[in-house]
């Protein structure tokens, strides 16, 4: 062999070339589970075509002992289980990586790459041998190869056998023939290869108390905490399992022990119009709703959204953002909606973002969406992505504040009417902008008003005149002021020495920027970086940019969302914002942002520490 | 100048109804629909029904989409809340109102362009959800609002007011209802208060999706010769398949109707349903004779009025749903919050 094999520790990427369809998941998963179980950290993706069957599909795990929960980039091996995609996933090795796969059937007799080691085990083989029925030998050929590489690893058995027991708890039978698999993969490989290789997993302590879960499993329990009751949604990736979350976890924690029925309602509309539409009519009539949905979706609501923000109705869009425009890359990652939900409808509307980084703020920033949307009467929009909504990722383990009490906002009640407050559903009482509003059915004679999209009066009644429509529109401008303390506030991270640059970022891109923040310390680059949480930006994200020479703005979509919306809203010098964009469909990793960085600060002459400081080039 | 409420002055000796409401605490803002529009008599057939049914008027949600129909509901029940949402998606709104809370009267207004073109989707899937709700569209076979298109339900043949044919088939709502699971459909005419009054009235009694198309001709835009939805030709046209009267539980159920000529339905809620016979041999629990009879009295230029099909046994959404009888948005934290207990068991799981 030209090249020495890898070897590395608690530190490598292996990666799964499998047939949709053909049952790989729970086994890859249970791979990934099991090397957490010994305390090592992982970062699991996966990358599925748009189909139901047959298409190729890949899911990598990074181990990473450093924690690093960005996807790295790279293989150093390939478990090559798609005949399909064989030649490209073998190009796809690092040189001296490793080579899994199906010895059933011989080597191709071509001239095969010589700088990497070749592991095979007869699989096929083997199933056939030990099982009668197709599907059967389709399935346990999956947890075979987890067996071997468990072997091959240096994994522990035992930990892997065990999530088997806890897995399918109850049902004795599927234990054994799982567990029974694992044995003979493992077996095999202890036998007849070379175990262990050069990659190895060691038995660590750097996963802590930290849990494992998908994002859009997470905002869906994040909207039950939030005390969502009315779910109107139309199936769409990656936001679905959104939905699906929020269904099965108000089976388990909203079902009335006494009766059995249900503390909510989920419809699943004809299309996303009648989707927003229900959760607007939901939310008027002081119930907590919400919807998921992604890019196609959010162009089908913007009627809507405008009525609920001018009618000033409360409403949560979860939006899981995929490649883009039009059907684009259905199951690939982008933040390319950042726009079209920000100024989301025709005419001067303004809505209110936030911006998870991962499951964790997953759930609790959907929880908290709706106390902000009610807080501030108008829709509150949850960004996530495919990339942290679809993985399953290492997470701090969620809380809650059992003192905590939902914030319904300025509702008038029966008895501040009965007391002859006086009621302006549009007017301005306290200077912020939010003004009360009523229940339909709070009074018998006072409080009703008619809730229209056309303009109005403070009082609520129709009017055409303009002093009407500049009061409103004024207001509503104090109101999205409102919002940017209520927001959660962005995350500053200061450079371990002084420099002049920084670097703006949010959701899922905080994985890899961590990773990047610290590759370029390393090269003595210094950077500080804001993660920016919530649209509207508070000041302190306009400071950042002003005290720096320059500022790079990393994002995944093509046209630099993220730093026209500061551009626009903050009324920056352009030039003072350097786009890093990342948008071919795959999740951004450090290599990228580290190395554009890099290159950025070497072309523009940018000194990043000490005085004096030279000016950005134009 | 729709802001302008009507002044309340309740004369001593006005009518008052069991909750001690005169007509005039039913009434909305003034009417700034054209002199003469079917779309008013609808309103006043409504304040008629909920007065004469003692329905708390605040315990009413009215809701619409646009168009001059949907500008109604501003109209009637001034303690209602209403809402007038957007072109074609008062259904889904409502259906989102009705989730929230499902104990209040549900009162959806449209137009036809509004129901039968953009909104014909959330018509249909409203239908079909079983939302509880009276569904009333005010039918005049034009887009009044933006001044006189022809609508999707103006019959293939009828002239415009600027002597355009229409060459397009129309939609039937009432049959669309009837295929899609409404479980109280009727027709009506805005021009006759005495038969359109009782049918509302059994429809907020009813306590599933009740649709009510009533042809209510456009004066501006649709009241010409050539139409098929002017007062006239409807008056001509009309074939009524029977009358209704609403009975309340507390009333005395006895009528002095003659037999024979009578069929009771009993709703949901225990109100009576009283259908004094028109045509001959029409049955309103049958819904493919009611289809049938439909198209063939449309083939012969009649447009059949009454009530076309009731099913009093009919369930809502909420059924469906099986959702808490406390409504939605009264549940507190206590009740929807799984609580930090919860959550660390959950944790737990995700190790
Ligand atoms: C999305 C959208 N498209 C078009 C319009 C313009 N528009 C307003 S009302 C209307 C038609 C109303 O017709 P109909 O529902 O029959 O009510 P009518 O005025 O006849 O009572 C239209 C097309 C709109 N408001 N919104
Ligand atoms: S235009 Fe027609 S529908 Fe509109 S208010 Fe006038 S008469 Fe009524």
């Amino acid at each position: 062999m030209s090249t020495p094999a890898i070897q590395h520790c608690n530190d490598f990427v292996i990666k799964f070339a499998n047939v949709n369809g053909s049952g790989s998941a729970s086994a890859n998963e249970l791979f990934a589970r099991a090397i957490i179980r010994m305390g090592v950290p992982v970062a699991p993706r996966n990358i599925f075509p748009s189909n139901i069957q047959g298409l190729p599909t890949w899911y990598e795990v990074r181990v990473t002992e450093a924690g690093w929960l960005g996807a790295r980039g790279g293989c150093d091996m390939m478990v090559a289980m798609n005949p399909q995609t064989w030649d490209r996933d073998i190009a796809a090795i690092e040189p001296g990586g490793y080579l899994f796969y199906d010895s059933t059937k011989p080597l191709p007799p071509s001239k095969f790459r010589d700088d990497i080691t070749v592991l095979g085990i007869p699989l096929t083989a083997m199933c056939n041998e030990e099982y009668e029925d197709a599907r059967q030998r389709q399935l346990f050929k999956n947890i075979m190869y987890v067996g071997a590489l468990i072997a091959l690893l240096d994994m522990e058995f035992a930990a892997a056998e065990q999530l088997i027991v806890d897995r399918y708890r109850g049902k004795d039978q599927l234990i054994k023939a799982n567990v029974n698999a694992l044995r003979l993969g493992y077996d095999y490989a202890k036998q007849h290869l070379p175990c262990p290789i050069g990659l190895r997993v060691k038995r660590a302590d750097a996963v802590g108390d930290r849990i494992m879960i998908d994002g859009n499993s997470a905002c869906g329990l994040g909207a039950v905490f939030g005390g969502a009751t009315v779910a109107g949604w139309y199936p769409i990736t990656p936001s679905t399992s959104v939905i699906e979350a929020f269904s099965s976890y108000c089976r388990k924690f909203r079902t009335d022990p006494d009766n059995g029925r249900a503390r909510y309602a989920i419809v699943q509309a004809e299309d996303e119009l009648a989707s927003i539409g229900m959760v607007i009519g939901a939310g008027w009539n002081g119930a907590r709703a919400f919807t998921a949905t992604s890019g196609p979706g959010i162009s089908l609501m913007q009627e809507f959204f405008g009525l609920a923000y001018f009618a000033e109705i409360p409403a949560v869009i979860v939006d899981v953002q995929r490649g883009s425009p039009s059907t684009g890359m259905p199951t690939r990652t982008q933040q390319s909606d950042l726009l079209s939900c920000a100024y989301a409808s025709h005419g001067d509307t303004r809505h209110v973002l936030l911006f998870p980084e991962d499951a964790y703020e997953c759930f609790s920033l959907t929880a908290q969406a709706f106390d902000l949307a009610e807080r501030l009467q108008t829709p509150v929009f949850v960004l996530s992505d495919l990339d942290m909504g679809m993985n399953e990722q290492l997470c701090a383990p969620f809380n809650w504040d059992d003192s905590r009490r939902y914030d319904r906002g300025k509702l008038m009640t029966y008895d501040e009417l009965e007391a002859g407050k006086d009621f302006g559903r549009y007017l301005d009482v306290d200077g912020d902008g939010i003004p009360y509003r009523t229940i339909p059915g709070t009074h018998p004679t006072k409080g009703a008003y008619f809730t229209r999209g056309t303009t109005r009066n403070p009082y609520a009644k129709y009017s055409e005149i303009g002093t009407d429509y500049v009061y409103n529109m004024e207001r509503l401008r104090r109101k999205f002021n409102t919002a940017k303390d209520l927001v959660p506030a962005p995350i500053l991270k200061k450079a371990e020495q002084p420099t002049h640059v920084g670097v703006i970022y949010y959701g899922s891109t905080a994985h890899a920027m961590a990773e990047a923040g610290a590759k370029l310390a390393a090269d003595g680059i210094h950077v500080d970086t804001l993660r920016v949480r919530a649209f509207p930006f508070s000041d302190e994200v306009m400071e950042f940019i002003a005290e720096r020479d320059a500022v790079f703005v990393v994002e995944q979509n093509e046209s630099a969302q993220l730093r026209t919306l500061l551009i626009n809203e903050g009324e920056i010098d352009p030039k003072k914002l350097v786009r890093v964009l990342h948008y071919d469909g795959s999740p951004i990793t450090a290599r990228f942002i580290a190395g554009k960085i890099a290159d950025a600060l070497t072309d523009r002459k940018i000194s990043p520490i000490g005085q004096p400081q030279r000016k950005v080039a134009s | 100048m729709t802001y302008l409420a009507k002044p309340k002055l309740h004369s001593a000796d006005a009518p008052r109804n069991a909750l001690g409401y005169t007509r005039r605490d039913y009434e909305g803002a003034i009417s700034t629909l054209c002199a003469g529009c079917g779309h008013d008599s609808i309103s006043a057939s409504i304040v008629q029904a909920c007065f004469d049914l003692d329905i708390e008027p605040h315990k009413v949600a009215k809701l619409s989409g646009i168009g001059c129909s949907s500008k109604t509901p501003d109209y009637f029940l001034g303690n209602s809340h209403g809402f007038n949402s957007v072109h074609g998606r008062m259904p889904s709104v409502l259906t989102g109102a009705a989730l929230a809370n499902r104990n209040l009267l549900y009162l959806g207004v449209s137009g036809d362009g509004d129901s039968a073109s953009i909104g014909i989707g959330q018509f249909a899937h409203a239908m079909r959800r079983g939302v509880n709700m009276t569904y009333i569209v005010e039918n005049n076979g034009v887009y009044g609002l933006t001044k006189g298109q022809f609508s999707a339900t103006a019959d293939k043949g009828s002239k415009s007011k600027k002597g355009v044919i229409n060459s397009d088939s129309p939609i039937d709502l009432a049959m669309l209802a009837l295929q899609l699971g409404a479980t109280y459909v009727a027709r009506s005419f805005s021009g006759d208060k005495e038969q359109l009054v009782p049918l509302i009235k059994g429809a907020l009694r009813h306590g599933g999706p009740a649709f009510i198309d009533v042809i209510s001709p456009c004066v501006t835009f649709n009241n010409h010769a050539g139409s098929t939805k002017s007062y006239d030709y409807v008056r001509e046209h009309n074939a009524a398949v029977n009358r209704l009267d609403v009975i309340l539980p507390k009333a005395q159920i006895e009528a002095s109707y003659p037999p024979g000529s009578l069929r009771r339905v009993v709703q949901h809620d225990g109100s009576i349903l009283h259908l004094r016979k028109v045509g001959v041999d029409y049955d309103p629990s049958d819904r493919i004779g009611a289809m049938n009879h439909l198209q063939e009295r449309q083939a012969l230029g009649e447009i059949v009025t009454g009530l076309l099909y009731v099913d009093s046994s009919g369930q809502d959404m909420h059924t469906h749903l099986n959702t808490v009888e406390k409504s939605l948005n009264q549940l507190g934290d206590a009740y929807l919050c799984p609580g930090s207990k919860a959550l660390e068991a959950l944790n737990a799981m995700l190790r």
